[in-house]
């Protein structure tokens, strides 16, 4: 082997499945001069690679990892590691069956084909050492498969080394991330120091340990799944390959079992969670096996052993079929799921590509590479982007609550707003007690304790009776009250006061500052102090990175205002705009400033109790922002909705939010003021004025075409992405978002059924819906319009489809039910003309 | 035929072993446990001889209540019950007799037979079955690596060198077996099940203070061992049957 090189275009550091996917497409995309080290031996490092199960069920969820999983098994297969051998994912409950419903819907939403709900008979004779007695559904993928992911690695590494753009060292472990004026510059081994500019840590389980050494975090937890081999099996004797027989996924009881030779493999995500420390992983010399294979832990497998022993009592109850391997295996966990990719907020030209599994590896090497090279990557990755921690997320007792929370849920049955009881009340508004006394329900976004709903606008509810479109089923009730909807309806006779502090807020100031908002804005930002600017931030193809307001404050003074949920993305965003020479800073208030809404017909009224400035339409027109006073309190209003109706939002220091609350509450009083929540902020208000949602309809993967957001015209001035939607605006788009509204909710049963989002969209004969870019048609969001009488749905649709009035079908949980186009494009179903916001 | 089985809870060690910072023991705060060697072919034994001749096989350690886990591990391949006599710290091999000698006598069994492994797989004194026996009042045949017992009698082969060594030893008598005495039985999923509702009880016993002490522990430099490239091909011929002469494969 030569010596370690001296300097490097790229290090990665890792060679598991993560890095060497890396490695191999970023040569593919044409970068030279590559190094990789890993502390490890080839082809097996020791990491999580190693003693994955590798086998690869398509379904999930989350779009952007059904996504990542399919891209995987693309390439797995062009490197003809991939054996399909089928899987079935097993229901043993009513409520299990449902899931696997879900599942099916979630399959057409994105794409997967050939999916299918089977019978218990049908399960045991595809896997006739399954007891069917215990099953009652199966939802079968027959397109699942196991990998060679050590294989898979080595012909990736092999492919860059052929290309001349790789050079691999084993054996070699880094020391030190050197950093110098927030970049990074060189990796520290113990055969030598290598200068690079950029530089990728994908180093699975350790990835924390190395992030630190640069200032950096990564925050994920090295947590052990169980698993065990039994065999030789009798019933494998004749067996010739690696897998003959379709996985068995046994979804109540957290577990798979699946054929390895003639061995059966049982792995578990039911046991205790039991997280480990990266300090706490031997290394490979202390280790027995490898560092990620740890003594297994039988006390942790009892409760499994049993239910291994229910499902497969042929197999595992047979006394001669011992135990051979049986490992605590090391797998990344992260506080939310989602695996932690692209350049860290700390230190510029360090990249994060952890927390990633063998079933979405090499689709997430070739995005994040994408990413590194273009920019930007073919799939939306928003959801796994390292700038989207919060600095309380970084903490290890919130990874630990988090992970270990939701360690069982790896398997679970997750509702779309299902909502974490660990570690809770960690930010809190100046609202907070006032909105306990009112009865808030809180949901969490990063670390904030919003109010959804108030219990005591309860009395609503009877008042509006069905207008509130009450729900009996269930799982749409879960998570949700048909208080949401009497608060809607009575925001739109009186008023509402709703607490927005989960703001994300960043100043950019200097004489800089205009060039900074000009490039990430497609709104004309050169406009008089004193403008709001709701404006859409693309990616350079053209796709949405981010919609968000920005106040012109000054000449020289920009407010971002942009969600909690994805505004530290925006702030890196925003950040690594910034001109070198200085002449622009950027400033996060998020945590200074807080946000109270108010909104409504009586909204002026209310809050002209308490000023002497003009708020009348002329006096502070729609989209205009100026600071007020309101009693004692200087005040910045800022006149725009979310929600459709009159009204301001009001920015003004954290510790003086307290006080503003109470000033309007007590004026309010009179006007039949109510306090909101953000179900009707986030949902209700929202659809009802077709207002779109960065994450939901906005993503990189869709236009502002296709969105229906494009201007008139197109500032002169340039921004990112400029050239790319000059383009789309000349195409025919291949979908068009729409509102959709549902005709008929009325289930096989009778019962009242309501769409939560991301359901396909059918045809009249029940077919998916397929754009010319070859993405499905979904819901993209779904819930109620109190106000129109309506369930609405939005949507995506190719053109032949999106037309006003045509007749579709939505699919919800196995059965399907009708829909209209009820708009295409912006225009709101609710007040179409804005007579109520330019009130 | 009442066999008692004694049982040594170590440390899973990898290649490179790590040392308290003290110096006095092995730091386990990462690794795993196990069974000593020889153990799993002493259960063997016992379960066989047992499911043979009746009676059952009774599990015996001295230590830390932690080794319940290993002896759940014999429970699922067919012994009966366990006994944890719990000591704490590391005891020298006289006390450690002392302590089993006590609890089999306080169990109120007669005893058929006790195996042992021949050495614990940490310290390897080799020295607990001869003091066992010794307090037992048994006759005691170590290094045994085959075993056959026809009621009253063991006949007992020793391994010495190539050949063996064939002593018959009346009963009840103490044996020290070693790996290759059988071929172990992996525990099966029901076996664990069943070892879950075996009993394991935890007694304490009176030990006379140990009267050897571990007062450093050393860990021994690494002799790398290291490969030569001889080459590839018609080149590297040469070179090969010069190592081969060297090492005396060639005259």
């Amino acid at each position: 082997m030569s010596a370690l090189p001296t300097s490097a275009r790229c290090v990665v550091i890792g060679a598991g499945i993560v890095g060497n996917s890396l490695v191999y497409h970023l040569a593919r995309l044409g970068w030279r001069d590559i190094v990789q080290v890993d502390k490890g031996p080839l082809p097996n490092p020791g990491g999580s690679t190693g003693h994955a199960s590798n086998f690869i069920f398509w379904v999930d969820h989350s779009k952007e990892m059904t996504e990542l999983t399919a891209e995987s098994v693309r390439q797995y297969k062009e490197m003809d590691v991939f054996t399909e051998c089928g899987g079935i994912e097993i229901a043993r409950t009513p409520e299990r069956v449902q899931e696997l419903q879900r599942r099916m819907s979630s399959a057409k939403a994105f794409g997967i084909d050939n999916c299918e709900i089977i019978t218990p008979e049908r399960v045991k004779e595809l896997v006739p050492f399954v007891d069917e007695s215990i099953v009652l559904a199966g939802f079968h993928t027959p397109s699942v498969g196991v990998v060679d992911s050590l294989r898979a690695g080595t012909i990736m590494r092999e492919r860059a080394t052929e290309m001349g753009a790789l050079q691999s060292f084993a054996n070699t472990e880094v020391l030190d991330l050197v950093v110098e004026d927030g970049r990074i510059r060189a990796v520290v081994t113990d055969k030598g120091t290598i200068e690079a500019e950029t530089v990728v840590i994908a180093c699975g389980c350790w990835s924390p340990k190395l992030a630190k050494m640069a200032g950096a975090e990564i925050p994920l937890t090295p947590a052990v799944h169980q698993m065990k081999d039994i065999g030789p099996v009798p019933f494998f004797a004749d067996s010739k390959g690696d897998i003959e027989w379709p996985i068995i996924r046994d979804m109540d009881v957290f577990m798979y079992e699946r054929q390895h030779g003639s061995g059966l493999e049982i792995g578990s995500y039911a046991h205790r969670p039991i997280l480990h420390t990266v300090d706490e992983i031997p290394s490979i010399a202390e280790a027995a096996l490898s560092p990620t294979e740890m003594p297994f832990t039988q006390a942790d497998f009892d409760l499994q052993d049993e239910h291994a022993l229910e499902i497969m009592p042929d197999i595992v109850g047979d006394e001669s079929v011992g135990e051979k391997y049986a490992i605590n295996g090391l797998l990344s966990y992260t506080p939310d799921g989602m695996p932690i990719l692209g350049e860290t907020p700390e230190v510029k030209g360090l990249w994060s590509c952890a927390a990633v599994w063998i079933k979405e590896g090499p689709g997430t090497g070739k995005s994040v590479a994408e990413w590194m090279v273009h920019g930007e990557s073919e799939i939306d990755l928003h959801a796994s982007d390292i700038a989207r921690f919060h600095e309380h997320h970084k903490s290890r007792e919130h990874i630990v609550a988090r992970v270990a929370e939701s360690f069982n849920k790896t398997y679970g049955i997750v509702h779309p707003a299902e909502q974490y009881a660990s570690n809770r009340n960690v930010r809190l508004s100046p609202y907070y007690s006032r909105e306990q006394e009112l009865g808030a329900v809180f949901y969490e976004t990063v670390g904030w304790e919003r109010p959804f709903w108030y219990e005591s606008n309860a009395p609503l509810v009877e008042h509006y009776g069905d207008a509130v479109m009450p729900r009996t089923a269930e799982w749409e009730s879960r998570w949700w009250s048909p208080i949401i909807n009497a608060e809607h309806l009575r925001m739109r006779e009186t008023a509402g006061i709703v607490d927005l502090t989960a703001f994300t807020l960043f100043d950019i100031t200097g004489p800089g500052a205009l060039g900074v908002v000009q490039q990430a804005a497609v709104r004309q930002m050169d406009v008089a102090v004193g403008k709001v600017v709701y404006t859409p931030v693309l990616s350079p193809s053209g796709g949405f990175k981010s919609d968000l307001t920005i106040m012109r404050l000054g000449h020289d003074h920009f407010r971002v205002v942009t969600g909690g949920a994805h505004g530290m993305a925006d702030r890196k965003w925003f950040a690594d705009l910034l001109p070198a020479d200085g002449s622009a800073q950027i400033a996060d208030l998020t945590c200074a400033y807080t946000t109270l809404g108010l909104w409504g017909p009586k909204a002026r009224t209310i809050l002209q109790e308490l000023t002497s400035d003009d708020l009348s339409h002329e006096g502070f027109p729609f989209g205009t922002c100026r600071v007020i006073e309101i009693g004692p309190l200087r005040v910045l209003a800022s006149r725009i909705s979310y929600v459709g109706d009159l009204g301001w939002e009001l920015y003004l220091p954290m510790e003086q939010g307290a006080r503003l609350w109470d000033l309007i509450w007590t004026a309010g009083q009179a006007h039949g003021l109510i306090p909101v929540g953000i179900g009707v902020y986030g949902t209700t208000g929202r659809l009802e004025k077709g207002y779109r949602a960065y994450g939901n309809e906005l993503e990189t993967e869709y236009t502002l075409v296709e969105a229906g957001m494009q201007m008139a015209k197109v500032k002169p001035q340039d921004f990112i992405g400029k050239q790319a939607h000059l383009q789309h605006r000349e195409e025919d788009p291949a979908a068009l978002l729409c509102t959709l509204r549902v005709d008929d909710h009325t289930s096989s049963t009778g019962e009242k059924r309501y769409m939560l989002g991301r359901e396909p969209i059918l045809t009249l004969d029940g077919e998916p819906i397929t754009d010319k870019r070859g993405r499905r048609s979904y819901c993209t969001s779904a819930g109620s319009a109190p106000s129109l009488g309506a369930h609405l749905l939005m949507s995506y649709l190719p053109p032949e489809h999106a037309v006003e009035g045509t007749q579709l079908l939505v699919e919800y949980l196995g059965e399907t039910y009708p829909v209209t186009v009820a708009r295409v494009g912006t225009t709101p179903l609710f007040d179409p003309a804005n007579d109520r916001i330019l009130a | 035929m009442n066999i008692l089985v004694c049982i040594k809870r170590i440390a899973l060690v990898g290649s490179q072993i790590v040392l308290t910072a003290d110096g006095t023991d092995v730091d386990t705060s990462k690794l795993g446990f196990q069974l000593s060697p020889h153990e799993e072919n002493a259960v063997e034994a016992a379960v066989r001889l047992v499911e043979q001749h009746g009676g059952e096989v009774v599990l015996i350690t001295v230590g830390e209540a932690a080794a319940e886990e290993q002896l759940r591990e014999l429970l699922a391949v067919g012994a009966d019950r366990g006994i944890i006599v719990e000591a704490g710290g590391e005891l020298d091999p006289q006390a450690v007799a002392s302590a089993i000698a006590e609890a089999a006598r306080a169990d109120g069994t007669a005893w058929d037979l006790v195996i042992c492994g021949n050495e614990s797989g940490d310290n390897t004194n080799s020295q607990v079955p001869i003091r066992l026996a010794h307090q037992l009042g048994l006759p005691v045949v170590t290094n045994v690596k085959g075993l056959e017992v026809d009621g009253t009698t063991a006949r007992c082969e020793r391994a010495v060198g190539s050949e063996r060594e064939v002593y018959t030893a009346p009963l009840p008598a103490v044996i020290a077996v070693r790996d290759g005495l059988n071929q172990p039985r992996y525990p099966s999923v029901p076996g664990r099940i069943k070892a879950r509702k075996k009993p394991v009880v935890t007694v304490s016993a009176q030990i006379a203070g140990p009267r050897l002490q571990a007062q450093q522990l050393r860990v021994p430099a690494v002799t790398t061992k290291g490969v030569t490239d001889l080459g590839t091909g018609p080149d590297a011929a040469g070179r090969l049957v010069e190592v081969f002469t060297q090492i005396g494969v060639l005259p």
